[in-house]
């Protein structure tokens, strides 16, 4: 049979978590209970539901993870609350995986790894840290630096608490915007708090969140001495087809779903300034 | 080379074993691809309001149909089998559009719809004896007088020269069987003459692509022009739609009342919403719209397609611009002409 | 076939940039070919004397320009009103749409604009154009010079004039012309005889060949939402192309009950339809209706006029009647 690369699966969602306020992750397995398909990871998934519509999302889980996939996502749209108020149980559609990925076995293999991440930006983030911290022996020191408006707008708190902070040679710098009760750790936004830690430039830097921080954090991090070529992004526009061709996701000669999303820094240079 | 001189029998021989498109004159007094009947008069205008993307990636198209039920979807895929079916009277510039559509859809992930239908489509194609002052399809190499296509035709007075160049076209040709006979190539080199000292004299043979081409980003996109060339642009979708290459499109659901159908549409990058997110919107102004959009044909299309532009010259935006923009306007204040 | 000249419009122009008038002018400014010109901001008298265009195929009309060209700057932009523009930009005035102040218009009078699509259906190789003696002389590319009458080149919405009299204006360049009696209804009428059957085959064919490229709407004075419900993605009706017949069919009734009592005739909808689609019908149907059931009412007449569909009087037609009459044509 032809790949149909326009037609979905069903995928199910089997569990739903409560990350924060406007933020849920879901789990999704075909209805046998397997993985939809293998993915790289970065890499995104069109999830939809009939009538309601499609949308892109960057898948959550690691690939190492070979029972089910997860997505994070943050209720901003029509895709998105409707998910928001689906129960378990929900059939909806899955298909991909589509872009480019984190270069784990190439780039990134060997080095120390920095990663830098607000708000819901940890999404795609959190498919490489915990690939990362898989074959933990292919990479050397990991630091994850995030940070959220408040404690209860961290995701996967629990998990980067009980999981990530637990494990050697992994440290977790967390950041919230405004001081409040109940909340011990560091204060303020990211840009600034990646310069106050003041991170040696012998290693690769990845960043995700909205388009104004990693604005801010990537001239941090040239201040520390990082070049472009060392700082990795994902980049996030309206997406329609997946597979190149729809042309709303294009800038320049790329298009974000195939050739992206995620881009070295530097190559961001090379594109029209339109994202 | 072979030649038919009763051109009404040929389309109604070629309509009985498959379908048959064709411009014909509509009420309007304006010429339109439809399909095959007998009383249908192949027009003489030199092409067609729309152009004939329309065969291979029609403006709408059910993709696929979902019935929910509870927490359940079922996925319906709605196609049934293509037939074989023959596009009549595709002019050179069209013809080349399909050339620069394949580049898009058939590239890996290969469009299995478009796919489905280029492989079951025929084209006969038609030299532009009479070519208007809006064609400049020779600005992007594309020769009139010898068009592509699976069966080229020449047309002299009530003589139809017919020359297959593909598989296809051979096959097709070999079904006609008596109406078509063996015959030299003298009367269908007449034809290329007239037509190339014809192409000649056209307004636009100077108009160049020097300039653009998939290395000119930084020297076109920040041009200052931009502005006054795009101060009046309405925002409508007349210029893409009308367009035989562009290709961007929307997919949509649909609540049929017994279900859901999902399918695309042809999409505007000069619409408002075309890139507009819940988290935002990256080209927020018209300026940036227009810019995309010739910008896509004269850099962005040729920079991952081996330097092929993606406009044919087929003049169409030319004759249907409600305020008269186009890409030749365009070519000409930012590319390198000396004109 | 114009009775003031592009040196007439020209001069005036430059000289209100010199004396500091104005800051730009709206024009049409010359294309590749006669006929295509496009409408344009020019802000030098070097920049008119290169690009500036009067003729016969002048038929943009710029008074929807003029709701983001006021916003932009406190100067004032000189902008040229045919007589039927001239409505246009009363009526967008009415709906406080631009900022007057911020505006010099110049009435030019008008003698009717040629259609290039009556042109080109006449003879084909368009290599260039011009006018001589109530004539378009086209010199072709194959067939030499073509003589075509102009009367017969005419676009239809100037076939049927309406106005040859400016309704607004500053200055007035040359004579100004009066409201005609024009035939503009004779079209609808001729589709109130028809059967509904008939008319509805009538529009089913046209309409059926709309694409959805929203030129009609997007050029229409009377459309000046910030945002079109149909490009609404919320609000459940936002469609590039129909997903069935029926929606293409609502999109132009909608519009059409939408401009209602607010459209002047102008007839750019028809002007810019890619397809030929004779929109400005639709929108003739319901003046003439007004008409009939509130008394002649002409948008864009005067000013802060009160149209009859927003205009209670007790004179007003019963509802029960208005049915009838509909009926009547049905």
């Amino acid at each position: 049979m032809k790949k149909e690369p326009l037609i979905p699966q069903i995928g199910v969602i089997t569990d739903i978590r409560i990350d924060t306020p406007d933020v849920k992750t879901f789990r999704v397995v075909t209805p046998e209970g397997k993985k939809a398909f293998l993915h790289t990871p970065g890499q995104c998934a069109m999830l939809s539901i009939p009538g309601v519509g499609e949308a892109m999302f960057s898948i959550t889980s690691s690939p190492t993870n070979e029972e089910y996939m997860e997505f994070s996502i943050k209720k901003c749209g029509c895709v998105t609350e409707w998910l928001h108020s689906a129960e378990p149980g929900q059939e909806i559609t899955i298909r991909g995986p589509y872009g480019n990925g984190f270069p784990v076995d190439t780039a990134f293999s060997g080095h120390d790894l920095l990663f830098i991440a607000g708000g819901i930006g940890l999404a795609p983030l959190r498919s490489v840290i915990n690939y990362v911290r898989h074959y933990r022996s292919r990479y050397g020191k990991i630091d994850i630096v995030y940070g959220s408006r408040s404690k209860a707008d961290l995701v996967d708190y629990r998990e980067i608490l009980d999981e990530w902070s637990t494990d050697s040679g992994v440290n977790v710098h967390l950041t919230i915007d405004r001081a409040e009760e109940g909340w011990d750790g560091h204060v303020g936004f990211v840009p600034n708090y990646v310069k106050e830690l003041g991170f040696d430039t012998d290693k690769v830097a990845v960043l995700c969140g909205p388009p104004i921080m990693i604005k801010f954090t990537l001239s941090g991090l040239q201040e520390l001495g990082f070049d472009k070529t060392q700082v990795y992004t994902t980049m996030e526009l309206r997406m329609k087809c997946g597979i190149g061709k729809c042309g709303r996701c294009n800038i320049g000669s790329k298009y974000v779903c195939k050739d992206g999303p995620v881009f070295r820094c530097d190559e961001l240079d090379e594109l029209p300034n339109e994202y | 080379m072979r030649k038919c001189t009763d051109i009404p029998a040929l389309l109604a021989k070629i309509a009985g074993s498959r379908r048959l498109y064709l411009p014909v004159d509509g009420a309007d007094g304006r010429a339109h691809f439809q399909e095959w009947t007998p009383d249908a008069v192949w027009s003489s205008a030199l092409n067609t309001v729309r152009s004939a993307k329309d065969f291979f990636f029609p403006q709408t198209e059910n993709l696929m149909d979902f019935k929910r039920e509870g927490k359940k979807i079922e996925i319906i895929d709605t196609r049934s089998e293509q037939e074989d079916f023959v596009v009549f009277g595709v002019r050179a510039c069209d013809v080349r559009s399909f050339d620069v559509l394949d580049r898009v859809f058939l590239a890996e992930p290969v469009d299995t719809y478009y796919a489905a239908r280029r492989e079951h489509g025929v084209i006969v194609s038609v030299a532009c004896t009479r070519p208007a002052e809006t064609c400049f399809c020779g600005t992007f190499g594309i020769d009139a007088a010898s068009p592509a296509g699976d069966i080229v035709c020449w047309k002299d007075a009530d003589t139809l020269y017919l020359d297959a160049q593909t598989d296809k076209g051979r096959a097709l040709l070999d079904s006609l069987g008596e109406l078509t006979a063996d015959c030299g190539t003298d009367a269908v080199d007449a034809q290329k003459a007239l037509i190339e000292s014809r192409m000649e004299k056209l307004p636009l043979k100077d108009l160049t692509t020097d300039g653009f081409g998939g290395d000119a980003l930084d020297r076109v996109f920040d041009d200052p022009r931009w502005a006054s060339l795009s101060e009046s642009c309405l925002g409508c979708g007349t210029c893409t739609f009308v367009c035989p290459t562009c290709q961007c499109y929307d997919i949509r659901d649909f609540d049929t009342g017994h279900g859901i159908r999902r399918f695309r549409c042809w999409d505007s990058c000069m619409y408002s919403d075309f890139t507009k997110m819940s988290a935002g919107q990256p080209r927020l102004t018209q300026l940036q719209r227009f810019r995309q959009r010739f910008m896509h044909k004269l850099v962005y299309y040729p920079a991952n397609n081996d330097g092929l532009y993606s406009c044919v010259g087929c003049g169409r935006c030319l004759a249907r611009c409600p305020i008269s923009m186009n890409i030749v306007k365009v070519m000409k204040t930012l590319g390198r002409n000396d004109a | 076939m114009q009775t003031v000249t592009r040196e007439q419009l020209l001069n005036l122009a430059a000289q209100k940039l010199a004396d500091g008038t104005v800051s730009r002018v709206y024009g049409w400014k010359r294309g590749e070919f006669a006929y295509d010109l496009t409408p344009a901001l020019f802000r030098t008298a070097e920049e008119l004397e290169r690009g500036f265009v009067w003729g016969d195929f002048c038929g943009a009309n710029f008074s929807k320009y003029l709701v983001a060209e006021t916003r932009k700057s406190e100067d004032r932009v000189l902008v040229f009103l045919k007589p039927c523009d001239s409505y246009s930009f009363n009526q967008l005035l009415t709906e406080h749409r631009f900022l007057r102040e911020r505006v010099y218009a110049v009435g030019i009078p008008c003698a009717g604009m040629a259609d290039v699509s009556k042109v080109r259906a006449a003879c084909d190789g368009i290599a260039d154009i011009t006018s001589e003696d109530g004539a378009l002389v086209v010199h072709t590319l194959y067939d030499g010079d073509v003589t075509l009458p102009f009367a017969e080149m005419l676009a239809e919405r100037c076939r049927n004039c309406k106005s040859r009299r400016h309704v607004a204006y500053d200055e007035l360049l040359g004579e100004d012309g009066e409201v005609l009696d024009s035939h503009r209804f004779d079209e609808v009428e001729a589709l109130e005889r028809m059967t509904p059957d008939e008319r509805f085959a009538f529009w089913q064919g046209e309409l059926s060949r709309c694409i959805r490229c929203n030129a009609c709407r997007d050029v229409c004075p009377a459309c000046t939402c910030e945002k079109c419900v149909f490009d609404n993605p919320k609000s459940g009706v936002e469609n590039k192309a129909a997903a069935d017949s029926f929606e293409e069919r609502m999109f132009h009734i909608i519009r059409a009950f939408h401009v209602a009592g607010r459209c002047t005739d102008c007839g750019e909808c028809s002007r810019v339809c890619p397809q030929h689609i004779p929109l400005h019908l639709l929108n003739r149907k319901f003046i003439k209706d007004i008409d009939a059931f509130y008394g002649e009412y002409q948008a864009g007449a005067e000013v802060g006029s009160r149209a009859p569909l927003v205009n209670y009087t007790t004179d007003d037609i019963e509802p029960g009647e208005a049915v009838e009459r509909g009926n009547r044509h049905a």
